[in-house]
């Protein structure tokens, strides 16, 4: 398989790159804010304290006289280590302060105009207020500028920015967890659908029917389409095989026939003998064309099984009875040990079941010799157990003389198709059993159990 | 850079062409190497001299210059571009103005760093003692009168005995000198008994000083009877040295100035490695647990606001108020008009 990158990973990966754009960019607004509020605050002694000053502004003897109160530049020094540079003018005449202070921005009276400038090598921000003082008959505007470095803006600044960029680290880092997360939470509904297809059994091609978000119901629907389609071609298949096991049958019967007359009405010992191996050979034929039909009616069956209440004695006895003359032709005696046990089944399917056990039993068996038959419960399981007095299993592994066309590594010259246990299997792992195979003690025989769940 | 010229120091302190620098006292410390520290000083050489020699044992390469003048002096050197490479002074306000007004180089050491945040500004300033302003008084002349423990009681045996004390108290000359002014001003802010004590004194004829030690001087001599606003730091060196019991401190209970003593290397400085050298012995001795043997107090343990009128005056922009001109012509009209009455 083609492997690329997984989509939880593409996910985790694109929600973290997301996750680190928004870290710098909250980081980056936080940072503006901080300097922004920082500046505001400022800004906002400045104005107090030019208030503060311009309050003080008086006429006296047709004079402006002011007096700079201790407290307007105490707050300048509370808030942060920065020079403070002020200017007094009237009109466009220097009261006191540093002369050489840039001139503040235009603005209308009464209200703080903030400007930015730089003076004595460093830059500073400035607050002016102007007010209406008399002096004399003329009021003159009185202009108060109070200045200061932005030394403590710019560590406030800095250290909320540090601070902001540690926190956005750890929100990145928490981002890229919660990304995982939801990523693979996202894709739980694709993996649950994959694990439900991989859990099915080998034969199992019903629909999915289970619950899918939007996204994945078009590859849900293409899935049940798929196996549908699947489904549909496996039938055909068994269809074909059951046709033409039926197809068979017919002609071989007739040359079976044929046969019996044939061998009747010739004297030669030799011809009667060939005929004999013919009519052998026929009817091996015709056994594997009937189990070829078998298979293809329990593969047709089993999907879509009848679970009817059934006693497996009945059904025990009925096809012992059914297999009686074929086991009298060998000498072949077939014992029935029974208890009640009732199971839920298709009773055709188990029959057939049942059967193609008891025909291999009676096929393997040495003449003149018992086959048992014994149905018994155990707590939860009801079971059939066919114990022949045969050559056993052989010594290959038992599991896989359950496999199709396989047969045994001790069945010498006995024809056989090697259908009859997997078809015996296939029928009972529908209806939830399953087909036990072992030799009995001292190797004399094989038994083979036939487990059902108890109805 | 633009060194922008500050016209309150233009106007205030250029009495006249101030073609060289009026120094008081001046000594001169050979050292072994060709570099020579520049230090300019407020501060008494007798009072310095220990912290002198404890350089010179640190670094005996280094010759030391040092020149006491007074604050405006010193203030107006700086201006000036002097060529100085330390500058201390006690006129905390005029050392504040030169650092805010980018005369002072930024200097920044572990043992700066130690310095409590009160006691430095933009590693520009360090202060380095802690001292009181104080009253002292002559015993002799004192005698039957009960001590005054706070400013009204000292104002009522001033009002009460105007015989005895007319033409005996001594107090700063706030026009000359740059710690009496400040040491007025932070009174003016703090207590409104000191224009009363002004008046009353005012009305006994006082006599007004430029410096602490020539006021000590009187007391004990017994020319004054009592000297307000001392330096507590002089006084008690005089008191050390003088054994007479003549002299006393009296500290008002009621509220008292502490002034911060403070050094910073001028923008012009020269030897910046060697001032800086000074600063960082001058702050850990600032520091120190024991007063030992040295002539200046340690910086307080209680920083500036923390006990409210005894704490030192805090170092900011607030002391430039009253240097504004206008401020400062306010102020000694009042100050005139309640010293000069007479």
């Amino acid at each position: 398989m083609n492997e690329t990158t997984s989509i939880g990973q593409r996910l985790t990966l694109l929600l973290a790159v997301m996750a680190a754009l928004l870290s710098v960019l909250s980081w980056g607004m936080v940072t503006g804010l901080a300097r922004q509020a920082a500046e505001r605050t400022q800004d906002n002694v400045l104005a107090a304290s030019a208030t503060t000053i311009a309050e003080t502004l008086r006429s006296e003897q047709g004079e402006v006289r002011l007096e700079l109160p201790y407290a307007a530049f105490a707050m300048l020094g509370a808030i942060s280590e920065d020079r403070v540079f002020y200017r007094v003018t009237a009109a466009d005449r220097m009261l006191t302060g540093y002369h050489d202070l840039p001139p503040p921005g235009g603005g209308t009276q009464g209200q703080v105009v903030f400007d930015t400038g730089v003076y004595s090598g460093a830059t500073i921000r400035m607050a002016s207020v102007t007010r209406l003082v008399l002096a004399g008959a003329e009021p003159v505007p009185v202009t108060v500028t109070v200045a200061q470095t932005r030394d403590g803006v710019g560590a406030i600044a800095s250290d909320l920015s540090r601070l902001a960029a540690i926190l956005s680290v750890a929100f990145f880092f928490v981002a890229v967890a919660l990304s995982a997360f939801v990523a693979r939470t996202s894709l739980r509904p694709l993996h649950n659908i994959a694990d439900a297809v991989s859990r099915r059994g080998p034969s199992d091609l019903r629909p999915l029917l289970r619950a899918a978000p939007a996204d994945l119901a078009p590859l849900l629907s293409a899935l049940n389409r798929l196996m549908d389609r699947l489904g549909q071609s496996i039938r055909r298949s068994e269809d074909f095989i059951a046709e033409a096991a039926h197809r068979i049958r017919t002609p071989l019967a007739t040359v079976r026939a044929q046969a019996e007359i044939a061998l009747r009405s010739v004297e030669d010992e030799a011809e009667k003998q060939r005929l004999r191996r013919i009519i052998r050979a026929v009817d091996e034929s015709s056994r594997s064309a009937g189990q070829l039909l078998d298979h293809a009616t329990v593969a047709y069956r089993a999907e879509d099984l009848t679970r009817d209440p059934l006693d497996l004695a009945d059904l025990a006895i009925q096809t012992a009875a059914a297999m009686e003359p074929t086991a009298a032709m060998r000498d072949i005696r077939l014992r029935l040990e029974t208890v009640p046990a009732r199971v839920t089944g298709d009773a055709v399917l188990l029959d057939n079941a049942l059967r193609n056990v008891l025909d291999n039993a009676i096929k393997y068996s040495p003449e003149d010799t018992t086959i048992t038959l014994r149905v018994a419960r155990t707590g939860t399981e009801a079971y059939i157990t066919v114990t022949d007095e045969g050559p056993g299993l052989g010594d290959g592994p038992v599991e896989s003389l359950t496999e199709r066309f396989r047969r045994g590594s001790n069945t010498g010259s006995i024809v056989g198709s090697g259908l009859g246990l997997t078809i015996a299997a296939d029928v009972l792992r529908a209806h939830g059993g399953r087909l036990e195979l072992k030799s009995t003690e001292h190797r004399r025989g094989a038994c083979v159990s036939l487990f059902l769940p108890l109805a | 850079m633009r060194i922008p010229v500050f016209a309150l120091g233009l106007i205030l302190w250029a009495l006249g062409p101030a073609t060289a620098l009026e120094i008081e006292d001046h000594r001169l410390y050979p050292g072994t190497g060709d570099r020579i520290l520049r230090i300019v000083s407020t501060t008494d050489l007798a009072v310095f001299e220990p912290y002198i020699q404890a350089f010179r044992r640190a670094q005996p390469g280094v010759s030391i210059d040092y020149s006491v003048v007074s604050s405006s002096v010193l203030h107006r050197a700086i201006l000036g571009g002097a060529q100085f490479d330390l500058a201390v002074s006690s006129a905390m306000d005029l050392q504040f103005q030169l650092a805010n007004d980018g005369f002072a180089q930024r200097y920044n050491s572990s043992a700066t760093e130690a310095l409590p945040d009160w006691a430095r500004w933009r590693d520009l300033i360090f202060a380095f003692t802690t001292e009181p302003a104080v009253v002292v008084i002559n015993s002799a002349r004192f005698a039957g009168l009960s001590l005054p423990t706070t400013r009204q009681e000292l104002i009522a045996i001033l009002r009460d005995n105007p015989d005895r004390f007319s033409g005996a108290v001594g107090t700063y000359d706030v026009r000359d000198s740059g710690l009496g002014y400040l040491f007025a001003t932070q009174e003016d802010r703090s207590t409104d008994a000191y224009w009363r004590l002004n008046e009353v004194m005012g009305r006994l004829g006082p006599r007004l000083y430029c410096c602490s030690a020539q006021m000590i001087d009187d007391v004990a001599e017994g020319r004054l009877a009592l000297a307000y606003n001392v330096l507590g730091s002089y006084a008690a060196e005089r008191l050390a040295r003088d054994s007479g019991g003549r002299v006393q401190i009296l500290k008002m209970q009621d509220f008292s100035n502490a002034m911060l003593r403070t050094a910073f290397v001028p923008a012009s400085a020269q030897e910046t490695e060697a001032a800086g050298a000074l600063i960082d012995m001058l702050a850990t001795l600032a520091l120190r647990e024991a007063p030992g043997d040295w002539p200046l107090p340690p910086l307080s343990q209680a920083g500036a606001g923390q006990a409210i009128g005894f704490g030192p005056i805090r170092l900011g922009p607030a002391l430039m108020v009253y240097l504004d001109p206008l401020n400062r012509r306010a102020f000694l009209t009042e100050w005139e008009n309640a010293m000069e009455q007479r």
